[in-house]
């Protein structure tokens, strides 16, 4: 950002203002990476690796290990996408190639409306109708056809990953969907028309021209649904079953590095247990902004040097 | 000589110009660099009369209720260059886009009418759209390659979009690239991405996407809108050179492009086809006043 000649006042105060805007993010950022990190510092380096690795969390002994929550945070989240991704960008698809204008805009508004609702919201819903639709009828049933794998083994409770990864799944898709349709939106017609006038179906314009066009939009909306469904607190902490355990199955309770900070905040009765629980934003803190990196790298690695 | 059973009802379209009477055609305006004009060149004397590509009959085409192009007819003649003229708005991209089908991609849009390709009605049910876009090519007002696709890629979408490739994709791509005069500018980066080229090089890449599909007929809508006077030259060339071997149908804002590069001249006003005859006829006299007010330049 140079400073050109010839800039009125106005210029230069729109400039200074926008500076000290840019400038006013990336401070607020470092802040709060500072001050989880001095706040962390005493658990950290008494834990080193171990902090990460170990699968302890015992307050009362002072011995505390991440693993199990860093554990749940990336099985719901993997979860909530795997089934997000292809419902969410499906139904953008649906909105901004298929369906006429208006059924596009009142299923936009609805997306929209999802996307505002509280999380303690879908959390008691999950608590009270989710759950216990899971472990009456569903869970039953899939152990009933899966037989013992270890997928789904476990008693039917209705708290655990699977449940906490269904509930995120349906709080992420609306992030999804609205940002998906907007950057399909914004794949300009005439590479449309390019595809249909070589003979192109429908189908064939969306896998071959759109989707490329778009796809680093697309790795944007889901690195945004990635990001709620990592730091996602209330709703998960209700429907996780707070157990501090590594479990194989989908039905098993757990926990979530959100979660645990949110429980345990309030009666954190050591500064040690307090350094503890900011150790674990830390780590949340850390995986945000790799796996964020790393879908970075993967749009730019797939993209090869092309313009997107 | 008129080698179209002409609908009676239609109003004051002059005999298209077929065959012979192309030689009659004044010789083109020369541009920085003149045209090879070689014994297969299509304005040739002693060629064999040519037939009649594509009929447009009674097409009446809209958006919703507004019907933007009324009762239009008329032939566009087997590899010569039919140009498209009339002020903005008046039809012509319109008019284009009914002959590929690519009108009815838009929502609401309507079409009436006939449109004859080698004799068949194109809307008869016959063909679907898809396998008739892949014999009527179009190429875009704005360059439009795909950006994330090679250049190479680009030459072949029409392969590549449909997951499938052509048997000998190498020559595929040479051949077309040279019919569109771009491959000596990027035989050395065939692998670049699409994005990479200028404006003019990519709305060569344009052309040989379409022509490597080896279409019967090329719809141009004003190919040379975005381009540069030497750019547009190249294009002209191009043209010229195509029309032994591909049907082409230009739309054209440039009344000197249409004197220069094609056989027949459609002048379309309003949405209604006021004149239709040949280039040479037509530019210099004309049969309506509307025509003649409009090509000397006193609206539009
Ligand atoms: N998608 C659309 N929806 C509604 N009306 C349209 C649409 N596209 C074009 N029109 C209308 O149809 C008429 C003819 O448009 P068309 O694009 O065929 O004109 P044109 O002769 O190609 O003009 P130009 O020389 O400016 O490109 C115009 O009045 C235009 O407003
Ligand atoms: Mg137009």
């Amino acid at each position: 950002m140079q400073a050109r000649p010839n800039t009125s006042g106005a210029d230069t105060a729109f400039h200074a203002t926008l500076v000290l805007a840019g400038l006013g993010v990336v401070t607020v950022l470092a802040g709060v990476a500072w001050e989880l990190l001095s706040l962390s510092g005493e658990a950290l380096s008494k834990g080193g690796i171990g902090f990460i690795t170990g699968m302890t969390w015992d307050p009362v002994a002072e011995e505390f290990g991440a693993l199990p929550a860093l554990y749940g945070t990336l099985v719901t989240s993997a979860l909530a996408l795997l089934i997000a991704v292809p419902l969410g960008i499906g139904s953008a698809v649906f909105m901004s190639e298929i369906a006429s204008s208006r059924v596009a805009t009142v299923v936009g508004v609805l997306v929209d409306l999802l996307a505002a609702i509280p999380s303690v919201i879908y959390g008691l819903w999950g608590l009270f109708v989710l759950a216990p639709l899971l472990r009456e009828h569903v869970q039953p049933g899939v152990q009933k056809l899966f037989g013992e794998l270890p997928l789904f083994a476990g008693p039917p409770l209705g708290v655990g990953y699977g449940t906490a990864g269904l509930l995120l799944a349906i709080m992420v898709i609306p992030v999804i969907t609205a940002v998906s349709r907007e950057v399909l939106r914004a794949v300009p017609d005439t590479q449309r028309e390019a595809a249909y006038a070589l003979g192109a179906t429908p189908f064939e314009v969306i896998r071959g021209t759109v989707f490329p066009y778009a796809r680093s939009g697309l790795v944007g909306a889901v690195v945004l649904g990635l990001g709620r469904a990592l730091g996602e607190t209330m709703a998960v902490t209700m429907v996780i079953g707070n157990r501090y355990d590594i479990s194989a199955s989908l039905f098993a309770p757990g926990y979530t590095l959100a979660a645990v900070i949110a429980n345990e905040f309030t009666e954190a009765f050591s500064p040690h247990y307090l350094s503890a629980l900011a150790g674990l934003g830390v780590v949340l803190l850390g995986t945000t902004l790799i796996l964020n990196a790393a879908a970075r790298l993967l749009v730019r690695g797939v993209r090869h040097g092309g313009a997107g | 000589m008129n080698p179209m059973p002409m609908p009676t009802e239609t109003r004051r379209i002059a005999t298209g110009a077929a065959g012979r009477d192309v030689a009659l055609v004044a010789p083109r305006p020369h541009l920085g660099m003149p045209f090879q004009r070689d014994e297969d060149s299509p304005t040739a004397p002693d060629k064999e009369p040519r037939g009649i590509k594509m009929v447009i009959d009674s097409l009446t085409a809209g958006y919703g209720s507004h019907a933007v192009l009324r009762n239009v007819s008329l032939p566009v003649i087997e590899r010569t260059v039919t140009a498209v003229i009339g002020p903005s708005g008046c039809g012509k991209s319109t008019l284009v886009r009914c002959l590929n089908r690519m009108h009815e991609i838009i929502p609401n849009a309507c079409v009436s009418g006939r449109v004859l390709l080698d004799g068949r009605d194109i809307y008869g049910g016959h063909l679907d759209p898809i396998e008739l876009r892949r014999r009527v090519g179009m190429v875009f007002q704005k360059p439009n390659p795909f950006p994330t696709m090679t250049v190479r890629d680009n030459v072949l979408a029409g392969w590549r979009l449909t997951g499938t490739r052509p048997p000998n994709a190498d020559g595929v791509v040479e051949d077309a690239l040279r019919r569109a005069a771009l491959w000596d500018e990027v035989k050395d980066r065939l692998k670049a991405p699409g994005a990479s080229l200028s404006g003019g090089q990519a709305q060569r890449l344009c052309i040989a996407r379409a022509l490597a599909v080896r279409p019967d007929v090329l719809l141009m809508d004003e190919p040379c809108s975005a381009l540069d006077p030497i750019a547009t030259a190249r294009i002209e060339e191009l043209i010229h050179e195509l029309a032994s071997s591909v049907t082409i149908v230009i739309v054209t804002h440039n009344m000197q492009q249409a004197a220069r590069v094609s056989e027949n001249t459609a002048f379309l006003y309003m949405g209604e086809l006021i004149e239709f005859g040949a280039t040479a006829g037509l530019f210099t006299r004309p049969s309506d006043p509307r025509t003649e007010d409009y090509i000397t330049g006193r609206f539009g």
